[in-house]
């Protein structure tokens, strides 16, 4: 009786979410279409005056990506836990920690990754001055992973009650502030001319705790709202 | 009852299990054993705990107190899930996936018994011609035997049925006693719960009957 590994099963569940997603294209686009509708009502309100869209440009930018994460956030796994999928997950021979962290990247590669490659475009529909743009970009890339990571704590927490859309917001939200603060920060910090690096270095030490502890923690979550 | 031929020691064997639900008992304590190459029914009344001692067993709940041994080892939750295959009453399919694309999956995460295709196995089933049906256009009844599908691909040795038979027709019912037959010919076991003596597959049976609780 051999059990698959690691990697197979962690490809099988990425593969299947891939899927998933492409046969439900038109929901699976609604956060990144929601940041771009955030970021360019921003644009059109504040009437296209260059300087100061371009002082609120990275902070939209953030605002939007992180609420474009929220908003799928509940959907991780609850789809999941209605058709009895978690069940299946828990008694797999691998651990629940280890598919929590694929279902986590592959909600990050869907809702993030297209905002952080769009964020060039976005940033010039803001303004955005061109030399915040690496600064920004790094702290997404940073700050995304942990937003997911976070999220997925928050969602693992409340799959077993029936409607939750607004609690996973508001337990949510302290946790994204942190990460707004450092992140949105970061590139405020590189706009005054002062050294970015050590925001990023705290966005950098948080994804590297919560990549160890969040899927522990929405894994114990899980067993325990399956109960 | 004599011991299996097969091994020595019963593949599973539960001492003094017990559940309680908000301070009220569901079962127990129960003791069982059931030995490579027989099948126990688990017999009672809606409500009785059937589920619930299944889903005990598969390592869902935890128990309030008692022992549960596979091979004759305490079964940690990683000898659990090398050892048991659960069918519940949630399908664990994914209503936009096709039946060969859920059956990929979960093979993938369980694993696979060597020399069975999934392709093979929907056949044996009886969803030749459905590989590339949508889940959601499955009926209830086939989205059974789909899952029965992954069941005979599981390379676990003690399979947990619960109500195999429910949404299935004369044939499947027949199909589910064949598939128990040749499993335990190949050395498994089975738990099996029903709550009536309608179907029973035609093997050396245990019968644990379940009563609520006074």
């Amino acid at each position: 009786m051999n059990g698959p590994s690691l990697l197979q099963a962690g490809s099988a569940l990425l593969v299947r979410d891939l899927r998933l997603l492409w046969r439900r294209r038109g929901d699976a686009f609604q956060p990144a279409l929601f940041a771009l509708l955030v970021v360019v009502l921003f644009a059109l309100a504040l009437g296209g005056e260059a300087q100061a869209l371009g002082k609120v440009a990275s902070a939209v930018m953030w605002v939007a990506v992180l609420l474009a994460g929220l908003l799928s956030l509940d959907t991780l796994f609850r789809g999941d836990a209605d058709d009895g999928s978690l069940e299946q997950w828990i008694l797999a021979p691998v651990p629940l920690a280890w598919l929590v962290a694929v279902r986590v990247l592959s909600h990050w590669l869907t809702t993030a990754l297209p905002l952080i490659l769009a964020a060039p475009l976005l940033g010039e529909l803001l303004h955005l001055p061109r030399d915040q743009l690496p600064v920004l970009l790094v702290s997404l890339a940073l700050g995304t992973p942990l937003l997911s990571l976070l999220g997925a704590v928050v969602a693992a927490l409340t799959v077993g009650m029936r409607r939750s859309g607004i609690l996973v917001a508001l337990l949510a939200l302290p946790l994204y502030v942190p990460v707004l603060i450092f992140g949105a920060g970061s590139v405020a910090r590189s706009a005054q001319g002062l050294d970015a690096v050590g925001a990023l270095l705290f966005l950098g030490a948080g994804l590297v705790l919560a990549l160890v502890l969040a899927p522990l923690a929405a894994a114990a979550a899980i067993r325990i709202a399956l109960h | 009852m004599s011991p299996s031929p097969h091994s020595p020691l019963p593949l599973l064997a539960a001492r003094g299990l017990t559940f309680t639900r908000n301070d009220e008992p569901v079962f127990g304590p129960l003791d069982f054993v059931v030995a490579a190459g027989e099948a126990l029914l688990v017999q009672g009344d809606n409500g009785a705990g059937k589920t619930t001692l299944l889903r005990v067993l598969a390592g869902l709940l935890r128990a309030d107190s008692g022992e549960i041994d596979i091979d004759g080892r305490t079964a940690q939750a990683s000898l659990r899930s090398r050892a048991i295959a659960y069918l519940g009453h949630l399908p664990a399919m994914k209503a936009d996936l096709n039946a060969l694309e859920n059956l990929n999956f979960l093979c993938g995460l369980h694993g696979r018994r060597a020399r069975q295709l999934p392709g093979d196995a929907l056949g044996m089933v009886g969803l030749a011609g459905h590989e590339d049906s949508l889940a959601r256009q499955l009926s209830a009844g086939q989205k059974k035997r789909l899952s029965l599908a992954r069941l005979w691909l599981s390379p676990a040795p003690l399979w947990l049925l619960d109500e195999p038979y429910a949404n299935l027709d004369l044939e499947g019912i027949n199909l589910v006693n064949r598939m128990i037959s040749a499993h335990l010919r190949d050395g498994g076991a089975a738990l099996v719960t029903t709550h009536g003596a309608y179907a029973a597959p035609p093997v050396q049976t245990r019968m644990l009957a379940l009563e609520r609780p006074a």
